[in-house]
């Protein structure tokens, strides 16, 4: 019965959102108070609809029903119990489920914390955001229905992806899908802009906080997802360049390039048709990575669906949503108008380079992923395209952004002066040359585009330390606290120079694992030791052990520091019998400096295996300055003027209300 | 500088700034495409030799051999076979019977891998595996045009 009621939910929420759709906007068009009114109720049903849906989904995995076909090939009686709740995304039709619950609570959000925006952008944004419900509740009950009944039942279910058997798994899609979809909020915000024809200072405000919060959860995601290939792959990569990889990084990309762009549409007035097409561009951006991932064009773990008709049906729903809104564009941008001048050197200038780099940055990965496809579609052949080309391409591309990085926050707007600059930036520059000299010398000779990396992180820390020390200085004799010096930054400003410091450890890590890792794919019979520097690693065998689904092999390789013990690691080959599969589960001794990272190869003769002994000098920092730059992000979306503007709009409209 | 100029300094900036970019993008693009050829095609002698690309085939049965960390096997289209030397771990979908693709350089008629691409999934035919399979199936004589009718020119 459950599975009947989650389907049912699904075609409610199907017309719910075409309401939501429709009527607000033509209320909207014809100043049709009562019918823009409908939106906020719609939104909130909408979100109930699919969230039960969801629940329905859920209990069915929960309660291993695997007469329902999606649960019995994603699921399985051994599964741990947060596993089974976690496949319900484990799969394609349960993926989109997951996304359009996403929609919905981006829509609901929009609608209960955007309550200053005026009625009739409020009717248009949420209308926009229901056509984009209605697309993918469509596409879920034409082609990927997760209710569908399975006959006979089987006895047990085919069991979830081995390799998706993990924490990471557990909370990667979610927060990339929060990230992706969050993006349809400022492409809807861009379409009502366009639809209404006004696009001003207000609205940059309004949309900022929301692209930020989208981009928070993209950047985690992306993090979580490359953190789960390092660990869980089993062999110490954490970034491949994969198409998939590609599909989440391009969004991000662009949905960078559109917060720089958007502040300075708030700030100066300026740059909004740029900003309206980087907003249209990143959420086609999340769609054209939907419909890679989920057509089946690419082959990785993630491409379930290999139905042609889902691709089909993904690619129409591309080419609507692209081509109609940069219809529109074409349409109305012009309205929009240009904005504000500003000098040769400005921060506008600074910014407008940013972008510049960043969107061509997103075609290059863009060119990287779609020509291949493109080649093998047209039956012209298979190629591919590796590491090596996003490799060459990203160093020269990135280190003139990282340049402008250090120098932007401290320019002025309108107009800048180069001695100025230059005479305030001096410290930094020679800070960052000093640091970078240091690093060689203690860790050795590390190669060009090493010394590049290191020049980078540092200049910008060196940036990030002369803003702050401008800001905490004393000025004009007036003496007051440190700390309430402190407190005058704004928060915006603040969660900036924080996500700027987020790219400097990012850059950090990049630069030190890639330029320090030592890989040995080493024969260890019982007793062997390999030695790495004054690190010692000692085979001692390998013995069987049980888990809830799987039979592993367990090794243990003991780690000695300068003939201290460090750790003892156990790696394991585990063996799925419902997939028939193997999986190499890696072990890691993480730390701040450096990880040693052990992994199985195979058995080969006389109990002897080939083992992959790694050791990873700064690689969490990879991962924590994404973690940094999306606390930076969250300190900026935070900052005082997104809420009092709220609090003052909302006290006009019920004064205004309680007027009338 | 008037507004005018002004504004043309800074599109005109734009413009070289992205066509360097473009430079580089294309540039890089180059020189760094993988081609793939099937075992029929490299015993045809249409695979480069001092350029890294990618095999794709069936692993024979019993032609796995390991020696240390050296692993050695031969790949099959069904119709030419190419001995394929690994230095290193396989991937855990790694089969004999199984489709593989593996990328490295051709020398003295042995495949050396440096890379043996990992999937996912063990039903799942890495698609450079089937493509070579079915095109020896046919016994197309225009296999060996999809690729090399576009050879890079530098």
């Amino acid at each position: 019965m459950i599975p009947e009621l989650g389907h049912f939910l699904l075609w409610l929420a199907l017309g719910v959102s075409a309401v939501l759709g429709t009527l607000p906007l033509v209320g909207a068009g014809r100043n049709r108070a009562d019918w823009m009114a409908l939106a906020r109720p719609s939104a909130a049903i909408l979100f109930a609809l699919v969230a039960l849906a969801f629940v329905c989904l859920a209990l069915a995995f929960v309660g291993n029903d695997f007469s329902v076909l999606y649960v019995a090939t994603n699921s399985n009686r051994s599964l741990p119990t947060h596993y089974r709740f976690a496949a319900v995304w484990g799969g394609h039709e349960g993926s989109m489920l997951l996304w359009t619950l996403m929609l919905a609570v981006w829509t609901v959000a929009v609608a209960r914390f955007s309550a200053h925006l005026p009625d009739k952008v409020m009717a248009r944004i949420l209308a926009v955001m229901g056509w984009l419900s209605f697309g993918f509740l469509l596409f879920m009950l034409m082609t990927s229905n997760p209710f569908d009944r399975l006959v006979p039942t089987p006895a047990n279910g085919r069991d979830l992806n081995p390799l998706l058997q993990d924490p990471g798994m557990v909370i990667h899609p979610p927060m990339l899908y929060m990230g992706y979809v969050g993006l349809s909020v400022a492409f809807s915000f861009a379409v009502a802009a366009l639809i209404g024809g006004n696009l001003d200072a207000t609205w940059a405000r309004w949309t900022r906080p929301w692209t930020t919060a989208a981009w928070i959860f993209l950047t985690i995601g992306i993090a979580l997802g490359s953190g789960w290939a390092y660990y869980e792959l089993g062999w110490g990569g954490w970034w491949f360049w994969d198409p998939v990889e590609n599909a989440s990084f391009m969004p991000w990309l662009v949905a960078t390039a559109l917060i720089h762009s958007l502040a300075v549409t708030e700030k100066r007035n300026s740059f909004k048709s740029w900003t309206v097409l980087l907003a249209i561009l990143a959420f086609s951006l999340s769609l054209l990575g939907t419909f890679l991932v989920r057509s089946g064009v690419l082959s990785s773990v993630h491409a379930f669906a290999t139905d042609p008709r889902r691709g089909l049906f993904i690619l129409a729903f591309l080419v609507i949503v692209i081509g109609a809104s940069l219809a529109l564009y074409a349409w109305r941008a012009p309205k929009v108008g240009i904005g504000a001048r500003f000098a040769l050197l400005s921060r506008e200038t600074l910014l407008l380079g940013n972008n510049v780099l960043l969107v061509v940055a997103c075609g290059a990965v863009l060119l990287g992923t779609l020509y291949p496809l493109a080649l093998d579609a047209l039956g012209m052949g298979k190629i591919s395209v590796g590491p090596p080309y996003f490799d060459t391409v990203f160093v020269p591309l990135l280190t003139p952004l990282i340049f402008l990085m250090g120098i932007g926050p401290l320019a002025r707007w309108k107009e800048a002066e180069l001695p100025d600059l230059a005479s305030r930036l001096k410290w930094a520059a020679g800070a960052a040359v000093v640091a970078t000299l240091l690093t060689i010398w203690l860790r050795g000779g590390i190669g060009s585009v090493g010394v590049v990396g290191l020049l980078m992180a540092f200049w910008i820390v060196g940036s990030i330390a002369t803003d702050l020390f401008e800001r905490l200085r004393p000025v004009g004799g007036v003496r007051t606290g440190l700390l309430h010096r402190a407190r005058l930054i704004p928060r915006s400003i603040a969660g900036m120079q924080l996500a700027h410091l987020g790219v400097a450890v990012f850059i950090l890590g990049v630069t030190l694992v890639k330029t320090g890792e030592i890989e040995r794919d080493v024969r260890m019979q019982p007793g062997d030791t390999t030695t790495i520097g004054d690190l010692v690693f000692t085979f001692s065998g390998v013995r069987e052990v049980a888990g809830p689904n799987y039979r592993a092999m367990q090794g243990t390789i003991s780690v000695t520091d300068k003939g201290r013990p460090v750790v003892t690691l156990h790696p394991e080959k585990r063996h799925y019998p419902a997939t028939q599969s193997t999986m190499t589960e890696a072990a890691i001794e993480a730390g701040l400096t450096r990880d040693l990272y052990v992994s199985l190869g195979e058995p080969v003769d006389g109990g002897a295996w080939i083992v992959r002994v790694y050791v990873k000098p700064f690689v969490d920092w990879i991962w924590g300055g994404c973690l940094v730059m999306a606390l930076g992000g969250l300190l900026a979306a935070s900052d005082r003027r997104y809420r009092v503007k709220v609090r003052r709009t909302a006290e006009a409209t019920t004064s205004v209300a309680s007027a009338a | 500088m008037k507004p005018r100029h002004k504004r043309l300094a800074i599109v005109g900036g734009v413009v070289a700034a992205v066509g360097a970019a473009a430079a580089l993008v294309l540039n890089a693009f180059q020189s760094n495409l993988v081609f793939f050829y099937s075992p029929s095609q490299i015993a045809a002698h249409e695979a480069p030799t001092a350029r890294t690309f990618r095999l794709g085939g069936m692993v024979v049965e019993g032609t796995v051999k390991r020696d240390g960390t050296r692993v050695n096997f031969v790949v099959t289209d069904t119709a030419q076979s190419i001995p394929v030397r690994y230095e290193g771990i396989l991937p855990d979908l790694f089969k004999e019977g199984k489709g593989v693709v593996a990328q490295g350089q051709l020398q003295d008629g042995v495949f050396v891998a440096r890379e043996v691409l990992a999937k996912h999934d063990e039903n799942y035919m890495p698609p450079e595996a089937a493509e070579a399979l079915k095109r020896a199936q046919k016994g197309n004589p225009k296999l060996a045009e999809t690729l090399s009718a576009e050879p890079i020119r530098k």
